[in-house]
């Protein structure tokens, strides 16, 4: 009992950076732009985060500088593929290149700190219950607010005039143009959003799974994010599925290795991609018809006035 | 003022006196850098008039258009609206004063619903539901049937014309601008959409109507103002003109007529497809089922139909970009080559001329030397020992360029630098000057000038005199009727047994376009789909 609890929430805790990233990289590649940059907003988010919480004492206000980092650097992102209408995937994978770099820099001062890490919700009672507590009432404000955001997301999307016009965008620019919307505002802040979420996605590392900070401690959960966003078919519930296959999968081969199966390590841990690309592609296989993909991803846009 | 004066004398009934116009532009003009895409344009629209926008590509039509609907804002000049000078934001103040837009390459968006589509085009100032009842009513009101669920990927070319319709109409608006609406539709669908704005007319709304088929004009429309090169040439009454007379306000001169050289005679079969299928290579393909044709050496043989409907899946299996599994479905010149690449087929005679001057016939950025090249370089003499013979390809851009009257800066310039009718002439010249013995064109005269397509065209009629087999794939049915001996039509991957060109009615095309059968039965009620 006690480890099957244990297990559930170290898959929780493994899930919800993957998640945070891939819901804001979905916003941004709904609105048909690719950011490849998420693994450098990422780690940047991660590197302002835990400097906030240190020079502050408070978590909360790490996850804000988490954020702003993440927002900053995907203006750059912004600026350079949307504004000059540079190729998105040279600017993508520029924005990670800068991003481990400046990290590097930001973090060099905060290497071997500590802090204390979030609080765990305790509701007397209802948290103590066996198994199912502290899955449930007994997680950091971090898991809630994913769960919280990607339903949001979806409502979004699918619910609201605005998400309309921002899937609009990633289908057909020209037209979205034509009938009047502003593209490229809409895009930008799209890009925004997903910074945002990239940015708190890393700060979630140093802040409540691991309480220091370390350059490179994203350790490409970036790519796993924009990866999920691709195999889930752009589509909010199989993100969910597939951040937590993901999560689950890796700490289930870890307790394997730990209890000695015979299979190589390297296939265990070979093994959460393995799965998770199974898992979503038999998903997108029930596919209804059309394309999956934002039908102007990764295009370049200039309006002619 | 003296615009406005004609403008009084050549509307029927002479009304409007007293009355200031719906819309109005003075002097409007739209400069880019150098160029003068509009060049002070003064154009008078009334309530109740289908008012016709004639002119070539390139004459300024769209430019006008989009200064009209606030897409673009003009650089010079004054739009009017009921008598007020007005300053358009952007499309969506325009669809708040009454003005909507029907646009040629359709705003639509693939991957929505038909609902999701039209709420797009509103301002989104009542709820979904509501509006989806509306659009419902008003589908119903103008008999232009449409299911709000379906996403627009699975829906016909003349069902997406009708969402933009209904979404125009939804706005309510006092004056609608249709942008080439009968380009892409069957005759008998043309038909329908024209009662349609007969009634929107009658109910006392305006209509801007761009086209450039004549014939259309004379019918529908109450006036007509002709642009050419950015300016105003005219406004005239088209009932009063003949689509001569309009032709020759739209050209600035007389059109070259094509002429078929008296008695070509039809040789040995040059090109046999036999019992093609192919499955479709995209998501939102076509099939290709079971086609078979002869094509002789001699005779040109059209195909119509509607676009999208196969016919790019079909130049891909005849040029070889797609190949099939059983060589015998394609036959060049005796050979089985359905197996072949599109190098071994160029040897063999073949040459293809394909629908996208950009990107698919040329490499844009490329030199048109270089670009000779890429499609001769097995069988015209460009390569010796692997290296590139630049005087021999030189040369055939000089032979295109003189042959075909090209028009172009210098003499080698960029593939992208020249119009879209030179290059065409340049792309259709490149592989007549191979001396093919099959030719497979498709569009050869898709937004080119009338000047550039009556070259094209007699340079097809010249080639199958002299003895080889051409097949053109055109949605212009004037077109066909005037260079093709048989056409064929094509309907969701299915090629129809081809007619002889005086049979071929416009009727009985537009019958196989709508995926009908000749059969009297059940031609009684068969119309578009």
């Amino acid at each position: 009992m006690e480890l099957i609890e244990a297990i559930i929430l170290a898959v929780l805790a493994a899930s919800t950076p993957l998640l945070l990233a891939a819901t804001g990289e979905l916003v941004t590649e709904r609105s048909g732009v690719l950011n490849l940059g998420v693994e450098g907003m990422m780690i940047v988010g991660a590197a302002c985060g835990f400097g906030g919480a240190w020079l502050t004492g408070s978590i909360f206000i790490g996850a804000l500088f988490g954020i702003v980092a993440g927002v900053l650097m995907s203006l750059v992102f912004a600026l350079m593929a949307l504004g000059l209408a540079v190729n998105q995937v040279a600017t993508g994978l520029a924005l990670t290149i800068l991003g481990i770099g400046l990290s590097g820099l930001i973090g060099a001062g905060f290497v071997g700190e500590r802090i204390t890490p979030a609080v765990h919700l305790y509701i007397p009672g209802l948290t103590d219950m066996p198994l199912i507590g502290r899955v449930l009432f007994g997680e950091d404000a971090f898991v809630y607010f994913s769960i919280a955001l990607i339903i949001g997301v979806w409502w979004f999307l699918y619910r609201t005039r605005a998400g309309l016009i921002l899937r609009a965008c990633g289908d057909n620019h020209v037209s979205a143009h034509a009938l009047g919307y502003p593209v490229l505002r809409i895009r930008t802040f799209a890009v925004m959003f997903g910074g945002a979420c990239a940015g708190l996605a890393g700060a979630y590392l140093p802040l409540a799974y691991t309480p220091f900070f370390i350059p490179g401690m994203t350790a490409g959960r970036g790519w796993i994010a924009l990866a999920l966003v691709v195999f889930s078919s752009w589509r909010p519930g199989r993100l969910v599925v597939g951040a937590y296959l993901f999560g689950a999968v890796t700490i289930l081969q870890l307790h394997a290795q730990g209890w000695g199966v015979g299979i190589p390590s390297q296939f265990m841990s070979a093994l959460p991609y393995l799965a998770t690309v199974i898992v979503l592609v038999l998903l997108s296989r029930a596919r209804t018809g059309g394309s999956t993909a934002p039908a102007a991803l990764g295009t370049v846009f200039v309006p002619d006035r | 003022m003296q615009a406005h004066q004609r403008m009084l004398d050549s509307t029927p009934n002479g009304l409007h006196s007293g009355e200031s116009p719906l819309l109005q532009t003075l002097g409007l003009t739209k400069r880019y850098g150098d160029f003068l895409a509009n060049d002070s344009i003064d154009i008078d629209i009334w309530p109740k008039e289908i008012h016709a926008l004639l002119g070539e590509n390139g004459a300024g039509k769209s430019t006008l258009v989009k200064a009209i609907y606030g897409l673009i804002q003009p650089s010079a000049g004054e739009i009017r609206w009921q008598g007020q000078p007005i300053v358009l934001s952007g499309p969506s103040e325009a669809r708040s004063r009454g003005i909507g837009m029907v646009f040629q390459h359709f705003s639509l968006f693939d991957n929505l619903t038909v609902a999701e589509n039209v709420a797009l085009g509103l301002d989104g100032r009542e709820s979904f539901k509501d509006m989806s009842a509306r659009l419902e009513q008003v589908s119903k009101t103008y008999g232009l049937p449409l299911d709000p669920r379906r996403e627009v990927w699975q829906l016909s070319v003349g069902e997406r014309q009708r969402i933009e319709i209904v979404r125009a109409l939804m706005q309510d608006p006092k004056f609608l601008i249709l942008d080439e609406p009968t380009a892409v539709l069957t005759p008998q669908e043309a038909d329908q959409l024209f009662i349609v704005l007969e009634r929107l007319k009658a109910e006392g709304r305006a209509i801007l109507y761009i086209s450039h088929k004549l014939e259309e004009v004379k019918r529908l429309c109450d006036t007509a103002t002709i642009l050419r090169g950015g300016k105003k040439v005219d406004t005239c009454n088209p009932r009063l003109e003949t689509a001569a007379s309009l032709a020759r306000m739209m050209v600035g001169g007389e059109i070259k007529e094509v002429k078929a050289a008296a008695g070509r005679k039809t040789t040995v079969p040059r090109l046999v497809v036999n019992d093609l299928s192919l499955a479709p290579s995209e998501a939102h393909g076509v099939r290709l089922e079971h086609i078979s044709f002869e094509l002789k050496g001699g005779e040109i043989l059209g195909i119509a139909g509607v676009a999208g409907n196969g016919q790019d899946e079909l130049f891909a299996a005849l040029s070889g970009e797609r190949l099939s599994k059983d060589p015998g479905t394609v036959v060049i010149e005796g050979i089985a080559a359905g197996h072949l690449s599109i190098t071994q087929r160029r040897k063999l005679g073949a040459a293809f001329v394909p629908e996208e001057r950009l990107g698919h016939g040329t490499a844009p950025r490329m030199k048109l030397s270089e670009n000779a090249l890429l499609t001769g370089h097995a069988a015209s003499g460009m390569v010796h020992h692997g290296f590139i013979d630049t005087a021999a390809t030189l040369k055939t851009v000089d032979r295109a360029t003189e042959t075909f009257d090209v028009r172009k800066a210098k003499r080698d310039p960029e593939a992208a630098s020249l119009s879209g009718g030179n290059l065409q002439k340049f792309i259709v010249g490149r592989e007549i000057l191979r001396n093919p013995a099959v030719l497979v064109v498709s569009q050869p005269t898709w937004g080119v000038d009338a000047g550039a397509a009556a070259v094209i065209r007699q340079a097809l009629l010249d080639l199958a005199s002299a003895g080889a087999a051409v097949l053109v794939t055109s949605q212009d049915l004037d077109e066909l009727a005037e260079i093709a001996d048989r056409i064929a039509v094509m309907f969701h991957g299915h090629l129809s047994a081809p007619l002889a060109t005086a049979d071929a009615t416009r009727e009985k095309l537009g019958l196989l376009m709508g995926g009908s059968s000749l059969e009297p039965k059940e031609a009684a009620h068969a119309v578009g789909a």
